[in-house]
């Protein structure tokens, strides 16, 4: 089942929590929709699975949720066919876990409700899936965060929801449990294919997790792609900061200077070290830190000119050949560089020490010619 | 040895506590054991014989039995108008909220002689009552009704809070299984609000047992008919019968403190449920 | 910080959600319902109160007040509310001071033991005292005999007489609004840790220094509002006062006893005149308790107020 939503806000107060959000998820997709605090994604998942109703303007068109090309705007969450996995899971106190799992199927009108022994059985099904076998008896409260995670999760698949809808399924867990339930989540999308949307603030847990990221933020939708498109390709300042670790350095200024460009970023893995004298258009560092563990260490420098501090990550070999001891002034060069020259955004690939532009598609080139570095 | 702190580098714990259990000691703890060195002292027989005359009976019944129907009576109204003062805006609901404590707050015998006033013959409501056949001053009915004044508050303080601080995703969670409301008021909400329930109605039971200012002036006080168990104290004290208003006393007493045990006990059960 | 805006999204969503969840005509039928149970339980008998103590007008309401004998009840009132409620205020805070502060063995026995008071009927709190200092009492006042026969020859020495007379009342007052005042403040103080206290103590104030600039100071609303309460329960106590009380006009009766005579009287509109007097102290009480309320989640709001600052910033 796909998932369409066309030109969606909502302001809670004077908080706008959508503004004009349109979006496309493919039938059997894991798509993350990823954003910090405040950024609408919950009330984006929230809206399709009808518990939250967009704002409703002149516009008849705008602000409709259409499943696999069936309006159901206007159809009442519990007949939508989703599964909905709260962030604290909402499971009911008072009720053993297996009584959690059966409630979507006793709740039922009679007529289509199963028999008892049907609801058995399929939510023992359900507990195997889960791998919660023998704890059907238990009361939540006995259970252990991943344990209730996944007794959530086999009550939203009672009812074998078209489409399965996860609010921050992993923020309540510590992080051990996390990576665990994250690899579990995925082998059990590859066996399922349900179409899942989830949400997240963990730009880890998106490029590891989904088939497809949604980056939002303020409201917005800032980029819609595979995980390593967006980390690669990233569209916008936001998304490049958003996503990983990047040093964001003056462009304008001092050795860098590239006309028509303010900002430069670069990521640490894209950051060389060379020993040498100082040439009239290498970029020198000063350096301040290195710390070194696992395969690659990393190396807190200072750029000379502007004494702006960044980041370089360096495998671990060569960091010994370059023996970098602290105060010493080195040369740097960026292999991969996107700059930002005002309200515009670009990349540049470096070669041989110079930037040779690489604009997206359907992006204007930066001004000027490539930087020494 | 109990009262006795673990290491704490908060001073005044000997003052304080020396203070607390001193003063509960001798203006409550000493004076209630009165009561029960009396009883003691009476003989079995004599004990039986004042606990159990067919008036002391027929007080029981309309004391306990009109304070567990007004209890009762509290619990669905209590319910709504907790649901209604957190669930809906409405003009006056602060209004509402504030009034709800008025039984707190009025005096027991001030209730009485309003609740007498307008129920009585020539009353507001009296006045087309009684010539529909339908007694309320002076018979168990008014006995009821001011119980149930007395008890107003109690369930709607104790669902109030629940109600507020239960999970808006629990109701949501059912509606996204397919519930109905009504589905969801039975099998999820009435399940998490119930321990408050119980708490509540074991409260206003307990208070309308004990409940003497506004009972005794719309009760009529008429021997067998409509005399409560504490007025019936009053009126062996008054003949200096001590010994048979202790034993009365004694077994009011053992009532409401079993009640206030329950209470305790359940809510312990449900803090511990909920750890 | 993070959290802030998820969570005014999420109170705003369940404040919109209030108004959504159910069809209107149930909503409209349980508000209803509701307005019904208030108006003819709570709304109607305080109308009555003072419908009936303005029927016959200004003059005769006012000359209820005028009475020698109702003049002297307001003022022995006034005495047994003005010595019971020190009394405990001081002992709310001192055991609310050793319960919340502390970890001890029998805490949970002594916060029931506590609120005893409150399962205790208002007539067996009187009783007690009839049993302590009655004709045949344990300390009884003139006989002395019974167990203590010192305690009763020495107050028969003094003339000291107390039941059915003021100190009887009195100590009858002090237990019916016995828990009061702790009862408000052992869960606040309890809420509020010892973190505060502590810190003082690090930064060199002595015991009372903490006590009176850092305990009080967080305290005070429960503090004044556990005392109101405790007020208007000493002012309107009925059952035990009327135990304990010889019924003496003019001598041993207070407010509502006078309420009582002036009613058996059949001096109806009197009676119901001094009774507006203790209703509209139940009612100032009522609207000092919302105004402690509001204050406190106006405090509560300012708070995440701040937080939602430091978010923007």
């Amino acid at each position: 089942m796909s998932i369409e939503v066309r030109n969606l806000s909502k302001h809670f107060g004077a908080f706008t929590a959508l503004a004009n959000v349109s979006l496309k998820v493919g039938t059997g997709r894991l798509t993350a929709l990823l954003g910090p605090s405040g950024s609408g994604k919950t009330t984006l998942l929230r809206i399709i699975a009808g518990l939250e109703f967009p704002d409703t303007g002149d516009d008849r068109e705008a602000g409709r949720v259409l499943f696999h090309g069936e309006d159901v705007s206007d159809v009442p969450a519990g007949q939508r066919g989703v599964g909905f996995v709260f962030q604290h899971y909402a499971l009911f106190k008072h009720m053993s876990v297996f009584d959690n799992i059966a409630f979507g199927l006793t709740v039922r009108p009679r007529k289509s409700r199963p028999s008892r022994a049907e609801i058995a059985e399929r939510v023992h099904e359900l507990l195997r899936l889960v791998q919660l076998e023998n704890l059907g008896q238990r009361l939540p409260d006995q259970l252990s965060g991943g344990q209730r995670q996944r007794v959530a999760l086999a009550r939203a698949l009672a009812m074998q929801p078209k489409v399965l809808l996860l609010d921050e399924p992993f923020g309540a867990l510590d992080a051990q449990v996390r990576k665990e339930m994250r690899s579990w989540l995925r082998s059990l999308h590859e066996k399922l294919h349900v179409t899942t949307v989830f949400v997240t603030h963990d730009q880890e847990e998106a490029l590891e997790l989904a088939d497809e990221v949604v980056v939002m933020n303020n409201a917005r939708i800032e980029q819609v792609g595979g995980p390593q498109e967006v980390y690669d390709r990233p569209v916008s300042p936001f998304v490049i900061e958003f996503l990983g670790n990047v040093n964001r350095l003056a462009a304008g200024s001092g050795k860098l200077h590239s006309p028509g460009s303010d900002v430069l970023y670069v990521r640490p893995h894209d950051v060389d070290i060379q020993r040498g004298a100082a040439g009239a258009h290498a970029l020198r560092a000063r350096v301040l830190h290195v710390f070194s563990a696992g395969s690659y260490g990393s190396v807190t420098l200072e750029r000379i000119d502007t004494g702006e501090h960044f980041e370089a990550e360096i495998a671990r070999d060569r960091l010994r050949d370059l023996d970098l001891k602290q105060g010493d002034d080195v040369n740097v060069v960026f292999r991969h560089v996107r700059l930002f020259p005002r309200g515009q955004f670009t990349e540049a690939d470096v070669r041989d020490g110079r930037l040779s532009e690489a604009p997206p598609p359907g992006t204007p080139p930066a001004h000027g010619a490539g930087e020494h570095i | 040895m109990p009262f006795r702190p673990r290491r704490s580098v908060l001073p005044g714990f000997g003052l304080s506590l020396g203070f607390t259990l001193a003063y509960l000691g001798l203006v409550i703890l000493l004076p209630l054991a009165a009561v029960f060195v009396k009883t003691s002292g009476m003989s079995w027989p004599d004990f039986w014989a004042a606990v159990s005359s067919p008036r002391v009976i027929a007080s029981y019944q309309l004391t306990f039995g009109a304070s567990f129907l007004a209890a009762l009576f509290n619990v669905p109204c209590g319910v709504m108008l907790a649901w209604v003062l957190v669930r809906y805006e409405f003009p006056g609901r602060k209004l509402v909220d504030a009034l709800v404590d008025l039984p707190f707050a009025l005096p027991t015998a001030v209730a009485g002689i309003a609740f007498t006033a307008i129920y009585a013959k020539n009353g507001w409501f009296g006045q087309w009552l009684e010539p529909q056949g339908i007694k309320v001053a002076y018979t168990a009915l008014g006995v009821w009704l001011v119980l149930t004044f007395i008890g107003l508050p109690f369930v709607v303080r104790t669902v109030q809070p629940i109600l507020e601080e239960l999970e808006p995703e629990l109701e949501e969670a059912a509606a996204t299984l397919g519930a109905t409301r009504g589905q969801t008021f039975r099998r999820v909400i009435l399940p998490a609000l119930r321990p408050a329930i119980i708490t509540g109605f074991a409260l206003a039971f307990a208070r309308a047992i004990g409940e003497y200012g506004s009972v005794v002036f719309i009760a009529g006080n008429r021997p067998m008919h409509t005399e409560i168990t504490p007025l019936l104290i009053i009126t062996k004290l008054e003949q200096y019968d001590y010994k048979g208003a202790t034993a009365l006393a004694s077994v009011l007493l053992v009532g409401s403190f079993g009640l206030l045990f329950f209470i305790q006990l359940s809510q312990r059960r449900a803090r511990r449920a909920h750890a | 910080m993070a959290g802030t805006v998820s969570t005014l999204a999420h109170v705003a969503r369940h404040r919109q959600r209030r108004s959504l969840g159910d069809p209107r005509w149930v909503r409209v039928a349980l508000i209803g319902a509701a307005l019904l149970f208030v108006a003819l339980f709570l709304v109607v008998p305080l109308a009555a109160v003072f419908v009936e103590a303005l029927r016959k007008g200004l003059g005769p309401y006012f000359a209820a007040f005028a009475d020698k004998d109702a003049q002297a009840a307001i003022r022995l009132t006034f005495l047994a509310a003005g010595v019971a409620v020190p009394l405990n205020l001081v002992f709310g805070v001192a055991a609310a001071w050793a319960v919340a502060k502390f970890e001890f063995r029998g805490k949970a026995l002594l916060v029931s033991l506590i609120e005893l008071p409150f399962a205790v009927s208002p007539v067996i709190s009187g009783l007690v005292y009839v049993l302590l200092f009655g004709a045949q009492g344990w300390f009884g006042p003139y006989l002395g005999a019974g167990d203590h026969p010192w305690l009763g020859a020495w107050l028969n020495a003094r003339d000291i007489q107390i039941l059915f007379a003021v100190p009887g009342i009195v100590l009858a007052t002090v237990f019916v609004t016995f828990p009061f005042v702790a009862r408000e403040l052992i869960p606040l103080m309890q809420a509020q840790g010892k973190e505060e206290e502590l810190a003082a103590l690090t930064l060199g104030a002595s015991g009372w220094q903490t006590f009176w600039r850092v305990t009080v100071p967080n305290i005070k609303w429960g503090l004044f509002y556990g005392v109101v309460l405790c007020n208007a329960r000493a002012m309107g106590e009925f059952g035990a006062v009327s135990v304990v009380s010889g019924h003496i006009r003019g001598q041993t009766n207070t407010i509502p006893l006078h309420v009582e005579i002036l009613y058996n009287e059949y001096n109806i509109q009197a009676a119901f005149a001094v009774a507006s007097l203790l209703t509209l102290l139940a009612l100032v009480t009522l609207v000092l308790k919302n105004i402690v309320e509001w204050r406190h989640r106006r405090a509560i709001e300012a708070a995440a107020a701040a937080d939602l600052r430091q978010y923007a910033q």
